[in-house]
């Protein structure tokens, strides 16, 4: 389980999230929308531990332990895991080299043994076929040269390989036409189970009509302002975000 | 954006490392009295009873040398070097010349076994397995302060009429060939520090695969400056006749010292028709400290001559250490459709400064260059990529490729490109490119959130910066260059 109480945050001295207040237990998708400006990064990258996101008041309990108290790296091995909203182009390093490092880092923490090349080969040729992906884009350098979709199905594998206990996906629908969010939502509810939890963090409703998540949570101004079930995306998707005192022009 | 001081001070401690190869051997030496003149010239020619030809040029060189004054164009500062304040020759005492392992100094032995390279077990090894192609062996010989230590491997290269020894021993037993072909790439005349190093040179190896033959290990020379206050100029020689191909490599490391030690090689290669030269270099010379007290300077010149028509010399650097580089393994393509290549991975970390790159004279038709630079900086050390693509008017159908790229760790080093290009033949084709990129706290952050630390995160990216060089180096070399580098060989998996 994950609880966040009355999460202040501040970046270059600026307070961004003022008192954010969530529990999710496991299995759970919840979903944070909001207008522009209103904190959803903020949100994704102070739980992932990013420099330069200082909180200055409250706490995250996950799982029993103090998240906040963690690296970056340490948040990840105890299954953490941030689908990043730009993923980041890193020349020169293949894709399984990158994932392979990733998962033994990630073993090695949990004391578990590493996997040595053939297993690796047989884990993420399993995790490519279930997601229906070419090999083609495993020996690609990490996101060079992919294209929007390419990026995100991308971001889906290595949820896939790291099976992570709480997922974080930052507008995963940016920068997607309708045909590759449809297959990246396949690949991302595909992951769902009891075990895993969810924030799904969005600007627009049309990733929920795939991801469709269990409550709805609206972030405007550093506060959760509203909570509901699924229905209130489609209530905001008509109304906008005006009613809760944002301005069109964050 | 500016990197964050910890990941600053996480890619020191990466780069820098702590010099593992700082320790100084207790051996009884033979050294040359401080100073440099003509007698000191002859007190080398002698100790290393050279022929009176040898004596000759070495003194042309020095009386040259003295007319001379010190290049000041490359990127660098240094306070002046006191010449006379050096050894010119030190050599480890022993009775006669090793006529096997067995004879040589086991302190000495121990020095190399700490370095990585047992030359004992790596004999015993190729004994006890005898049959070719298996893991392929490297054959060393090693050169120690101012000579040449121990050869494996000599007696089965012989077998293939492969020579393979140090120059020393060369110049009595193989003197045509020495006389034939030493200078006739890098002139006595050439430059400050390979004047010099004609003048003074001490020893170094010496290869020469006959027409044909293919060597079939690589061939490796370790150099090591032990002695204080010793300058180390050594010579090495190498030449591939018609339809020849050999890999050579080359590695260096020198004590951890406060005083500032010179380093003036001067390597010629020569590739007759057919030919093909690989030269790789994995170049660990003391860097100095952080706060950029001591270190080797390392003036080196070395040239490769495509002299026959399809020969290749294939130049590969992993340049880590030295306080300060200055260095431009070159090609001289004069054969047609010959071809050079020059990979290069620089990392300067602290107060070092390289000034390195190539130069490519295409002369002969059809000529082509390759040039990757991969330059990486960080601390307070400063990099330049000086290269020179001259394409001369017979040069018909010449083309060149480069290929220059600057990563900065941290806002207070510096990386520069100076390509010089002169094309005197409308046919030639010359592309350059050039890239300057940071290490952004956006990858690092991507790493360290998929579980991989901010240490592994730097080596990988840095890897993966070099990776078109890296895989240029032979696998055996490839480990070497990867503890260096401190980074994880890409491509062991699928």
């Amino acid at each position: 389980m994950i609880e966040i109480k009355n999460l202040h945050a501040t970046v270059d001295g600026k307070e961004i999230l003022k008192g954010v207040d969530l529990t999710i237990r496991p299995g759970e998708v919840h979903a944070i929308m909001g207008p522009n400006g209103a904190g959803k990064s903020t949100m994704s990258y102070v739980l992932a531990g990013r420099d330069g996101y200082e909180v200055t008041e409250g706490s995250v309990t996950y799982y029993g332990k103090d998240l906040l108290a963690m690296e970056p790296e340490e948040r990840a091995a105890e299954g953490v895991f941030l689908a990043f909203q730009y993923p980041v182009e890193i020349p020169g390093v293949g894709n399984t080299t990158f994932l392979k490092t990733a998962i033994n880092a990630i073993r090695k923490h949990r004391g578990e043994k590493e996997l040595d090349a053939m297993q690796f080969l047989k884990l993420i040729r399993e995790k490519t076929k279930a997601l229906g992906m070419s090999d083609e884009m495993l020996k690609r350098a990490v996101n060079v040269g992919f294209s929007g979709g390419e990026k995100k199905r991308n971001e889906t594998l290595q949820m896939a390989v790291l099976e992570p206990k709480f997922a974080i996906l930052d507008e995963t629908d940016s920068g997607l036409d309708i045909d590759a969010l449809k297959i990246v939502a396949e690949g991302v509810n595909a992951l769902r189970s009891p075990e895993r939890s969810m924030l799904v963090i969005t600007h627009y409703q049309r990733l929920l009509d795939y991801i469709v998540p269990d409550h709805v949570h609206v972030l405007a101004a550093g506060r959760i302002v509203k909570s509901g079930g699924k229905e209130l995306a489609l209530e905001l998707e008509k109304n906008g975000y005006r009613d809760f005192g944002a301005s069109e022009a964050a | 954006m500016a990197a964050q001081p910890e990941t600053v001070e996480q890619v020191r401690a990466v780069t820098e490392q702590k010099y593992k190869y700082g320790f100084t051997t207790d051996i009884e030496a033979d050294v040359a009295p401080k100073g440099l003149n003509e007698d000191i010239v002859r007190f080398i020619s002698a100790k290393k009873e050279e022929p009176e030809w040898l004596l000759d040029w070495r003194l042309k060189a020095f009386r040259v040398w003295q007319t001379m004054e010190e290049p000041q164009w490359a990127a660098v500062s240094f306070p002046p070097i006191d010449y006379q304040d050096a050894h010119y020759y030190a050599a480890p005492k022993k009775k006669a010349g090793p006529k096997s392992l067995d004879e040589v100094d086991p302190e000495l032995l121990k020095t190399y076994e700490k370095l990585g390279i047992p030359l004992r077990e790596q004999e015993i090894l190729a004994g006890v397995e005898g049959s070719e192609g298996k893991s392929p062996a490297i054959a060393v010989d090693a050169v120690f302060d101012s000579v040449s230590v121990a050869t494996t491997f000599k007696a089965k290269l012989e077998e293939m009429g492969i020579i393979f020894c140090a120059i020393s021993e060369a110049v009595q037993k193989h003197p045509e060939l020495v006389k034939k072909y030493l200078g006739s790439v890098v002139p006595y005349t050439d430059n400050y520090y390979a004047t010099l190093n004609c003048a003074v040179f001490t020893d170094g190896s010496f290869v020469y695969i006959p027409k044909g033959v293919r060597c079939p290990m690589e061939l490796s020379t370790y150099f090591r400056i032990n002695q204080a206050n010793t300058g180390q100029f050594e010579r090495t020689l190498i030449i591939a006749d018609e339809g020849a191909y050999v890999s050579y490599l080359e590695g260096c490391t020198a004590p951890q010292r406060d005083e500032n030690q010179l380093h003036a090689a001067v390597v010629e290669l020569v590739a007759m028709d057919d030919a093909t030269i690989k030269y790789s270099t994995v170049q660990n010379w003391y860097p100095g400290n952080a706060e950029g007290v001591g270190g080797i300077y390392n003036f080196v010149t070395k040239r490769g001559a495509c002299r026959g028509k399809n020969s290749k010399i294939s130049w590969t650097q992993v340049e880590t250490g030295s306080a300060i580089t200055w260095k431009y393994p070159s090609c001289i393509l004069q054969g047609d459709n010959s071809v050079g290549e020059f990979y290069s991975v620089a990392i300067t970390n602290n107060f070092q400064q390289a000034d390195t790159g190539t130069k490519m004279i295409h002369i002969g038709k059809n000529t082509r260059s390759t040039i990757v630079s991969k330059g990486i900086s960080a601390g307070k050390a400063q990099q330049t990529y000086r290269g020179l693509v001259k394409i001369l008017p017979r040069a018909e159908g010449a083309r060149n490729h480069t290929q220059c790229d600057s990563l900065l760790i941290g806002d207070q080093c510096g990386a520069h490109t100076v390509p010089y290009i002169e094309s005197r033949n409308r046919s030639a084709r010359i592309e350059h490119e050039a890239t300057t990129a940071k290490i952004s706290e956006d990858q690092l952050f991507y790493c360290r959130q998929r579980g991989i630390s901010e240490e592994d995160a730097v080596s990988l990216i840095v890897n993966g910066f070099c990776k078109e060089v890296l895989k240029e180096l032979p696998m055996e070399f490839a480990v070497e260059a990867q503890k260096l580098v401190g980074i994880s060989l890409e491509g062991s998996v699928g």
